[in-house]
């Protein structure tokens, strides 16, 4: 019984729809739905990492990292905004922002 | 083999069980810990696959940074949790229809998927191509071919750095602050003043 790249898919699909399933979940809370993201990213990251290794290519590991730079990006970004958020209105629920009538 | 099929089994319900506790915890710090626990257990998945600096990384730069910066801000702001939670469990039929319906079909996708040829000849993940080392073989890629690329990951991240500093930054009206150029530029003409009083008189 070897571990192919079915496996690694397979974790990936399920840590994927735990990070819809998180946004679905906590609808008020800003921080888990930025943490459910960051579950998201992690297994596109699993997914372009084992194609990556199974395909022997490396430019899979490549695009790996540039996900990863863009996920610390964002979270940075994120929580900043949430800071401000949270320094305005004293709360960061997520059903109260509507000021911008997008 | 068998070691290595049974360590990938453990890591990915590690993974699995810590990345539902992100979502499930009553407490955003304890879900900031199983978010940790879930980075940390795939960076052992992708040293198990052979991808070396991609774990490290991902243990450097997500649990050293991100997860860090989540538990900051988790710390720092005074928020009563419990009201966020209310509506927990009345999302809890959609959000649960939409997430089965979606790992459905993702695994119907993976199942029906005929992996091509050249997959099948790397049965056996292999960690390293003629005797380079994965971070080796990953550096002589980054730096040649994908250069313009790495630069603009590099100046994503700058971007975000400012952004972050612009955006939480304040001055606050009421402080007081020494200002050394108007020290500087203070003059004896405009800020001192003779007055002659004659003696005896008071002003």
């Amino acid at each position: 019984m070897t571990i192919g790249l079915e496996n690694y898919l397979i974790v990936a699909a399920i840590l994927f729809t735990l990070g819809i399933f998180g946004i679905f979940l906590n609808r008020k809370n800003v921080i888990i739905i930025l943490m459910s993201i960051e579950l998201m990213l992690l297994a596109v990251n699993i997914n372009l990492v084992a194609f990556s290794v199974f395909l022997g290519n490396l430019v899979g590991q490549v695009f790996a990292l540039f996900v990863l730079t863009v996920a610390a990006g964002e979270a940075a970004i994120g929580l900043a905004i949430l800071v401000i958020y949270f320094r305005n209105r004293g709360t960061i629920a997520v059903e109260d922002i509507s000021q911008m009538k997008g | 083999m068998i070691l290595q099929t049974i360590t990938f089994y453990l890591f990915a319900a590690i993974t699995i069980a810590a990345g539902f506790m992100v979502i499930a915890a009553r407490n955003p710090v304890h879900s900031v810990l199983y978010l940790i626990l879930a980075f940390f257990t795939s960076a052992g998945l992708f040293v198990l696959i052979g991808a070396e600096f991609i774990a490290m990384i991902l243990v450097i730069v997500y649990v050293g940074a991100v997860a860090v910066l989540f538990l900051f801000v988790v710390m720092m702001l005074d928020i009563n949790f419990t009201e966020l939670r209310q509506g927990f469990l009345q999302y809890m039929p959609i959000g649960g229809l939409i997430g089965i319906a979606l790992l459905i079909e993702l695994i119907m996708v993976v199942g029906v998927w005929q992996f091509g040829p050249e997959v099948a000849g790397h049965a056996v993940p292999q960690a390293t191509t003629d005797g380079v080392t994965n971070t080796e073989a990953l550096g002589a890629v980054i730096y040649t071919q994908y250069v313009y690329a790495f630069q603009a990951a590099g100046v994503i991240l700058l971007i975000a750095m400012i952004g972050a500093i612009v955006l939480t930054h304040r001055t606050r009206p009421g402080v007081k602050k020494q200002r050394i150029s108007s020290q500087v530029y203070r003059d004896p003409k405009t800020t001192i003043e003779v007055k002659k009083i004659p003696p005896g008189q008071g002003i």
